[in-house]
């Protein structure tokens, strides 16, 4: 059986707690939330750290309300805390089923948004136990100097695989970052970088302290996941499109992409086709073909990669159809 | 769910001495072991904890091919806390499951052959310390070639994996002829080749394999060894050979198996280390292997290429079949060489087939030894039968259930391949499934993208011969009478999850009318507890149930002669029933089963019984007629259906009908659940099983871990329609025959056939994922062949053929030329 290496468990109650503890520990500290991401990793010496900082027991990072029009939410409302939460449920359904999709009941019942929109990025040559990742000489993510999905690149391709993070991007959330020297607020596709090893913004001892939702009003939002099975897996491609309409008209959208690069990937072409259409068959097809065309999945996934990138055309097709089917 | 018998049963004579009624038998009924399963009571190897013990760790190979140049381990053994530190050279004697196939060793000696074979051994007071000093041990190697899959081993005889075997990098041929097909192929009216391929997948049992060692050095030296095994038989003698201790030396005790599915049923390199680590250190050693290490241990399904030619009348009549395949074996030899012969052997036990011919071949390649995962080496051939068929039927323009119904093997017959095919409720299968599914409704019918397919199988009620020669039973049972009116049965026989202790409570207490419950279960333990040779092809509920019924009988007469006197009716009178003993023909007059037991221990003294079962001979003479020989086959039949959406390819299989010819049931509820689990591996197979490596980085396995090797979850799994068809076969206890296995093999060819009904597209190979669909799908609008599938099968140099008459050709079982001897037999020698 994997076990965990030995560590230091410390279990602040408040954010400065946890920043003192952080800047105590140095870069062998490391905050964790629901433990469901980190600690793989930790059995597969992924990540090495010597003290883990729980956030779970910080009150202000755990709570979920209507503010200011928007919804504020804490990082560490467990998946299935955030599916079930009225609020979320009745103005943010699409928060609430991206969520859903996450894993497993299990998982989701221990694994927290702040950790969802963290997650590290995945790869079929860094998910792996060590002595693995030894037998193919270990790559730059750890350990290694080579991306084993593309040798000659000079970055990793690890893949963005979180399901909440670009239905976060497509509807333009914010995140509040607390840190040693004060805090700061970030749109949601700023957090992240298109580099499978530091794929966030967020400095490491920064917190993610809250989600602020934007209001819930003239603008609806579909989430499509494709992955091998009905449960337990990341996917391999996930569309999140949203939409602001002005009567019947579009008046702006937005195409994000999880699964294939180290970020969600915004497609803009794809959402300046859809503006200012009806959303007919002739705009949902150009945007689809504008979403298909920059995609570029690598073997870092599950599944043939040329099937993943004409999946980008059925996938997208199907979420703008959604969204069509619910403007009706 | 629906459940039929198929006649009337005949009354075996295992009853014989009661009103006639089955009273235990035939029941749903709780397995002996389940309340302990769900409350987390039972005591899996990992949950052992023995004073002082430590824990054991194995350094494994980071090459797929290599030269061991030098081991240096001084550094790990001066880490505090290592206990021992064991390389190859401590353990030099060479072991392996089948008596030609000696050629593992339990730490690599000069040659690694896979990524993940294990190089050295460590003990030590913690799991963390054992797994640190891994890293301080420096073993040098020589990279050498390494053989990817079985076509580069064909084309790559150099550098050879073994130095044995039937030439360069194949480690086994086999060549057979039954009569003479071309004259079959001469007489058919079509004639038709397909290539398919069988994708490679491995057991997944929940549990990984654990051991622990046990060392006692005083009076004389005695090791006692738990390990989750399906086959506590062979491990004890493995471990005499390698060990060099006598085999009364060495119990080996097989815990309960949290799943085992073939994958426990070979003697493995973790239990001889931590049995030397305790021999040395004095002390306990545990180990309990990652899951990614059972990926390593592996011995599952062989990836297997195959070629088939059949020759049909117009109706649908065999004349002919010639059949060839290709199995990608991994590093070792493995069970392999049955597989080989596996991929050839029932082709002939589900339809009439008067002519044929069989050609296998086994390579080595530089991956995790393949072996017998559920089914053995016969789901990719019947996976390749079942959708030729199916194709076959089409070119007839006939319906595919018509032309099986028509052309079935008949009972109680020899095949063209000299079995003996016993009961055979095949028939009734496909019309159970036919009439469920609503067939002739939906065949060519369905709505585009929805589809139903059809295929049948067989499979053997354990092997007629053991593993290695000998004439003693396969299964031994002894039965103890308790005076408070229990009853002990001991038999070396292996819980695995099949339910195979509660066949033992289940027949006691049907011969001595008890409850199950009354029945104590003891099993798996060789110093308590006579030879069985393990929960392995289908074998325990035939070759154990019989063996204990002829304890319990024995039993039973003894106790019936005694009770006779004292109740004065003649002793043919004599019932047992409700834990009574009685007189049939006035129930009312007799007495408590336990004072009955008490009279005849007074009597004779301690009652105590044996019974045991050999298979009768096989009627096969010829070499390689080892292979398939069975007391009884099984069959089933499939319908699936399935709904592909074609812009994706993806394919979602709803429901599956399968009626399964289980001859008796003895426990409805193991037989029903052992039908719908084969259903569920038998789709993860068709589906998204897949162990796949990378040929170009290392050899690795491209995805070891529970999370990426894809199985199905419970959302994927379809709902079942089970039909339990019931044509006694004489030969097993109650008539009882197997379902552990036989019922996954229609699976995948049902799938496949079902697709090509929903989009026409035929995907000649599983897993049928949605990238071979949708590349199908994109062919099919090119208008190119609407396939995809293997394209050739690679030229072998075929040794002679064993040419042997069929019965219907006056043979006599034996081989007239050839008999398959070849020059390289000295080599196989140990």
């Amino acid at each position: 059986m994997l076990r965990l290496p030995s560590f230091t468990y410390l279990q602040p109650n408040t954010l400065a707690l946890a920043l003192r503890m952080k800047a105590d520990a140095g870069p062998e500290g490391t905050y964790v939330a629901g433990g469901t991401d980190l600690y793989p990793n930790m059995k597969r010496r992924q990540q090495e750290p010597r003290t883990v900082i729980s956030l779970m027991t910080i009150p202000e990072l755990a709570g979920c309300g209507i503010r200011d029009g928007g919804c504020a939410v804490g990082p560490c409302v467990t998946l299935t805390d955030l599916c079930a939460h009225p609020a979320i449920r009745q103005h943010y359904d699409t928060v609430a089923h991206a969520a859903e999709l996450v894993s497993t009941p299990l998982l989701r019942n221990m694994g927290t948004l702040g950790g969802n929109l963290c997650l590290d990025t995945r790869c079929n040559y860094y998910d792996q136990t060590y002595e693995w990742r030894k037998a193919i000489d270990f790559c730059m993510k750890k350990d290694g100097h080579i991306c084993w999905v593309a040798p000659s690149s000079p970055r990793c391709w690890a893949v963005s695989s979180s399901d909440v993070a670009p239905v976060m991007v497509a509807l333009g959330a914010e995140f509040r970052l607390v840190g040693p020297n004060g805090e700061r607020i970030v749109p949601a596709a700023r957090l992240y970088a298109n580099d499978g090893i530091n794929y966030l913004t967020k400095q490491p001892d920064e917190i993610l302290a809250e989600v602020r939702l934007p209001p819930a009003d003239g603008w609806d939002a579909v989430y499509h996941k494709l992955r091998r099975r009905g449960s337990f897996d990341f996917p391999v491609l996930g569309v999140a499109a949203w939409l602001k309409w002005d009567g019947r008209r579009v008046a702006a959208a937005r195409v994000v992409l999880g699964g294939v690069a180290s970020r969600p990937q915004e497609v803009v072409e794809a959402g300046a086709a859809l503006t200012g259409t009806d959303l007919s068959d002739e705009a949902i097809g150009a945007a689809t073909e504008a979403a298909y065309r920059p995609a570029k999945p690598l073997d870092n996934t599950d599944f043939d990669l040329s099937w993943r990138k004409q999946m980008t055309r059925v996938y997208v097709k199907a979420a703008l159809e959604e969204l069509r089917a619910r403007r009706r | 769910m629906a459940s039929g018998k198929k006649a009337a049963v005949t009354q075996p004579a295992a009853v014989g001495r009661s009103d006639g009624q089955l009273r235990v038998v035939g029941k749903a009924i709780r397995k002996v072991d389940a309340t302990a399963k769900v409350t987390g009571a039972t005591r899996f190897a990992d949950d052992l904890f023995l004073p002082r013990m430590l824990y054991a760790k194995l350094l494994r190979s980071p090459h797929p091919h290599a030269r061991i140049t030098g081991i240096e381990t001084s550094k790990a053994q001066a880490l505090p806390g290592v206990k021992a530190v064991l390389t190859g050279r401590d353990l030099p004697i060479p072991f392996g499951i089948l008596p030609v196939s000696q050629d593992e060793h339990a730490l690599a000696i000069d040659k690694v052959r896979f990524v993940g074979d294990p190089v050295a051994g460590i003990a030590a007071a913690s799991e963390e310390i054992a797994t640190a000093a891994l890293d301080l041990i420096d073993v040098r190697y020589e990279s050498l070639r390494p053989i990817t899959d079985a076509e580069d081993a064909i084309t790559h005889p150099e550098p050879r994996i073994h130095d044995y075997g039937d030439g360069g990098n194949l480690h086994k041929l086999v060549n057979l002829e039954f009569g003479d097909v071309a004259e079959g192929f001469a007489e058919a009216d079509l004639v038709r080749e397909d290539l398919l391929f069988f994708e490679g997948s491995t057991h997944l049992p929940m549990e990984q394999h654990a051991a622990v060692a046990d060392w006692s050095p005083l009076p004389d030296g005695k090791l006692t060894l738990w390990s989750s095994t399906q086959t506590p038989h062979y491990v004890h003698r493995a471990l005499a050979k390698v060990l060099e201790l006598a085999p009364a030396k060495i119990r080996v005790v097989a815990t309960p198996n949290g799943g085992g599915f073939g994958g426990k049923s070979d003697p493995f390199s973790h239990e001889i280390v931590v049995a030397k680590l305790a021999m040395l250190t004095g002390r306990p050693v545990k180990i309990t292997l990652t899951r990614e290490e059972v990926f390593y241990c592996h011995r599952g399904r062989h990836p297997t290429l195959m070629w088939v030619k059949t020759g049909v009348k117009r109706d649908g009549a065999i004349t002919a079949m010639h059949f060839k395949s290709l199995l990608d074996g991994g590093g070792y030899g493995s069970y392999g060489v049955a597989s080989t012969y596996y991929t050839g052997a029932l082709q002939t036990v589900t339809y009439d087939v008067p002519r044929y011919k069989f050609q296998g071949a086994r390579a080595f390649t530089n991956k995790p030894p393949c072996g017998p995962k559920r089914g053995h080496g016969t789901p990719q051939p019947r996976f390749a039968l079942e959708v030729h068929l199916d194709k076959i039927a089409e070119q007839l323009e006939m319906d595919p259930a018509e032309l099986r119904l028509k052309h079935l093997v008949p009972p109680n017959s020899l095949t063209a391949n000299w079995l003996k095919i016993g009961s055979m409720g095949l028939g009734e299968c496909i019309r159970r499934v036919i009439d469920g599914s609503g067939w002739r409704q939906k065949f060519r019918k369905l709505p585009p993208g929805q589809g139903i397919g059809l295929a049948c199988s067989s499979y053997i009620t354990g092997a007629g011969l053991p593993i290695y020669w000998n004439p003693l039973p396969h299964s031994g049972v002894q039965l103890k009478c308790d005076r408070g009116g229990g009853v002990t049965v001991f038999c070396g026989s292996t819980e695995i999850g099949q339910g195979s202790d509660s066949i033992l409570a289940v027949l006691v207490a049907e011969i001595l009318g008890l409850d199950p419950f009354d029945v104590a279960v003891v099993t798996g333990d060789t110093d308590l507890t006579p030879v069985d040779l393990g929960s392995y092809s289908s074998r325990v509920t035939l070759m154990t149930g019989n063996a204990c019924i002829q304890a319990a009988e024995r039993a039973r007469d003894a106790i019936a002669s005694h009770a006779a006197r004292q109740l004065e009716v003649p002793v043919a009178r004599v019932a047992f029933a409700d834990r009574r003993v009685f007189d049939l023909e006035d129930p009312t007059h007799g007495l408590a089963f336990a004072d009955a037991v008490q009279l005849a221990e007074a009597a004779q003294g301690t009652i105590g019984t044996v019974g045991s079962y050999t298979p009768a001979p096989s009627p096969g003479r010829y070499r390689g007629a080892g292979v398939g020989p069975s007391p009884a086959y099984s069959y089933s039949a499939c319908v699936a259906l399935v709904d592909v959406d074609p812009a994706s390819g993806i394919v979602r299989v709803p429901r599956v009908w399968i009626a399964h010819d289980v001859g008796r049931s003895i426990n409805a509820t193991t037989v029903m659940g052992q039908i719908e689990g084969s259903v569920y591996m038998g789709l993860g197979e068709a589906l998204m099983e897949e162990m796949a490596y990378r040929g170009n980085r290392n050899v690795v396995h491209k995805i070891p871990s529970l999370l990426e090797y894809k199985s199905p979850t419970t959302l994927e799994m379809c709902d079942v329609v089970t039909y339990v068809v019931q044509d006694p076969d004489p030969n097993g206890p109650f008539g009882a025959k197997e379902c552990g296995q036989g019922p996954l093999l229609p699976v995948p060819p049902a799938v496949a056939n079902a697709v090509y009904d929903a989009v026409g597209v035929r995907v000649d190979e599983v897993p049928i994922t949605p990238e071979k669909v949708f590349k199908a799908l994109r062919r099919k609008e090119k208008g190119e062949p609407a396939r995809y599938g293997p394209a050739t099968f690679p030229e072998i140099a075929w040794p002679e053929p064993t040419r042997v008459p069929t019965p219907w050709e006056g043979g006599d079982g034996r081989a007239v030329e050839g008999g398959g001897r070849r020059a390289t037999e000295a080599a196989r020698r140990p």
